[in-house]
């Protein structure tokens, strides 16, 4: 191969190339980290620290703000209203955008184009135009502050937004899969559930991060449609910042409670952070 | 991959379309039906015509939202395209650190909305934040609540750590498809590194690009939450863009009337966006042959 000739050279004129390169990447991550890294420091100190002197880094390391989190019921229970919600709402998403997703993967029928572009639109839509019909749709149904509402409510987007990217795993699936199944006396649904699901396994578990992440880090419609009983993580921290003192330290440790879930799982998903971005293109 | 035409993949598409049916179209038949009537309260409603429509378009309270949102969906796109294209050719093409570089960057995308914008909020403080202490010291005048040059740089700053990764990472996902060959090749015609970007990179990340592009240009149109917890729209309206204007509107002043036309004409900004998006998709589509 001309690699071999070409190595020497490259390295020649590579080894400066790459320290810019390690510089650049260097001062952005910086860039991107330092933020966060605040956050952090802020979450391990006491009250006193934070507003009677400023350091770089806890002198008085203390993980009492995270304790209070923890224990405190008006705290954790926004957490678990937070999970009960985008569990919910990813397995309503998950289970009716597979079939959906297959079908625009595998055949064309009357308006099939019109009815994927309708869906992105939902994906695309701004939940602010949303708040108030969704506020009264809920409080007419009597769901008003549950967490089903938040979750349906989510699948406005959500739902597009899994049928756009499982339909972009799906279509990388050779079609004679699916033939070979049907000749071999396989019905629809055990083809679906023991062949083909397996076969997009990965890109059901992208489609579930972007589904969590999605409805996770969502707050109007969250915010307005809840009030006491299913109060999501994230309109407690801002109805903390409303309030006359603010507790620094807790809010955040709170903060960063909230990013916990999705660092777990990033290195997973590293190689597809486009994709789901894209919508299942790239 | 040709597709077999087939009429009864409509069941298969039935809860979908129920589903979103439900969560979108009776949400926005409400809209178009408050966008024509007005009410005197207890339920009592009567035909507006299109006089809501005739006084949002009036209104210098929308139109400065929209200049406001404008400006700052132009301001963050032209910072975020070119330092994300920047960044991907400067990103490692594989090994150890290629994994560390996304796995870092991708934290930005996955933190909730309202804590990127607590986290912008403590740091720019003048009293507790790392920013706004560091700014303080040199001597500049810096107070986000207060100032509006401070507010929009606090905003747009925030936006910029927010979504730059996201752009980096698409083009990043472009120039990884190139192949080696397209290299030599201007090794051998002794191609300048610019004219290697212009001529051979640039054309073939142009596809990811516009979905990067018109992403961002989706996202921070409706952008809501950050902007709301570090300004909340201030000082004054400055950093009022339409979203918040329109949730003020709907759920602070129940101005339902005004509202919904406000939403409608905003639906339709979105609609006409999406199209684009949706054409830049298919073509791509059709280019890499599916």
């Amino acid at each position: 191969m001309s690699d071999l000739t070409n190595t020497p050279a490259k390295r020649g004129f590579a080894l400066p190339k790459i320290k810019g390169n390690a510089v650049v990447m260097g001062l952005y991550l910086l860039f991107l980290l330092l933020p966060i890294y605040w956050l952090l420091n802020m979450s391990l100190k006491t009250n006193t620290e934070i507003l009677n002197s400023f350091t770089l880094w806890p002198r008085d390391l203390t993980f009492a703000n995270y304790v209070t989190i923890l224990t405190d019921p008006s705290w954790y229970t926004g957490y678990l209203n937070s999970m009960a919600y985008v569990l919910m709402n990813m397995v309503i998403s998950l289970l009716v955008a597979l079939p959906a997703a297959y079908a625009f993967s595998r055949y064309t029928f009357l308006g099939d184009k019109h009815l994927f572009f309708w869906l992105l639109t939902n994906r695309m839509a701004p939940p602010a135009v949303f708040a108030l019909p969704f506020f009264q749709l809920y409080s007419s149904v009597g769901l008003f502050d549950t967490h089903i509402a938040v979750a349906l409510a989510h699948c406005l987007f959500n739902v597009p937004l899994a049928v756009w990217i499982l339909e972009g795993f799906m279509r990388g699936v050779p079609k004679e899969i699916d033939e070979t199944a049907y000749i071999d006396g396989y019905s629809f649904s055990r083809f679906f559930i023991r062949i083909f699901t397996p076969l997009v396994a990965s890109g059901i578990g992208v489609t579930a991060f972007f589904l969590f992440m999605f409805s996770w880090v969502e707050l109007l419609l969250s915010r307005t449609l809840t009030s006491v009983n299913a109060k999501p993580i994230a309109a407690t921290m801002t109805r903390t910042v409303g309030a006359a003192g603010i507790d620094w330290g807790v809010l955040a440790a709170a903060g960063v409670l909230t990013i916990i879930p999705g660092a777990l799982v990033i290195y997973f998903v590293r190689n597809y952070i486009a994709k789901g971005f894209a919508l299942g293109r790239v | 991959m040709n597709k077999t035409v087939n009429q009864k993949a409509w069941f298969l598409i039935l809860p979908v379309l129920l589903l979103v049916a439900f969560s979108a179209v009776i949400p926005l038949m409400t809209v178009v039906n408050y966008s024509v009537q007005d009410t005197f309260g207890q339920n009592q409603f009567f035909w507006a015509g299109l006089d809501w429509f005739r006084e949002m378009m009036a209104s210098e309270r929308m139109w400065d939202a929209l200049g406001r949102q404008i400006a700052f969906s132009g301001i963050i796109l032209a910072i975020e395209i070119p330092l994300g294209i920047f960044v991907a050719l400067n990103m490692p093409k594989k090994g150890f650190w290629a994994s560390v570089c996304l796995v870092l960057m991708s934290l930005p995308l996955l933190i909730p909305w309202n804590v990127v914008g607590t986290i912008w909020q403590i740091f720019g403080r003048v009293d507790i934040g790392l920013l706004g202490y560091t700014l303080a010291a040199l001597g500049i005048d810096y107070n986000y609540t207060q100032d509006f040059y401070a507010a929009w740089a606090t905003v747009i700053v925030m936006d910029v750590w927010h979504w730059t990764s996201l752009v980096a990472l698409l083009a990043y996902a472009g120039l990884q498809s190139i192949p080696d060959a397209y290299y030599q090749a201007a090794k051998i015609d002794q191609a300048s590194r610019w004219k290697v970007f212009r001529f051979i990179e640039l054309p073939k990340i142009m596809g990811v690009l516009m979905i990067a592009i018109l992403l961002r240009f989706m996202d921070s149109f409706m952008i809501y939450t950050e902007p709301f917890v570090v300004t909340g729209g201030g000082p004054g309206n400055s950093t009022t863009f339409l979203s918040i204007d329109l949730v003020k509107m709907a759920l602070g002043q129940f101005d339902l009337g005004p509202a919904a036309a406000f939403s409608i004409m905003y639906y339709l900004v979105i609609l006409l966006v999406s199209y684009v998006f949706y054409t830049v998709m298919t073509n791509l589509d059709k280019r890499d042959g599916h």
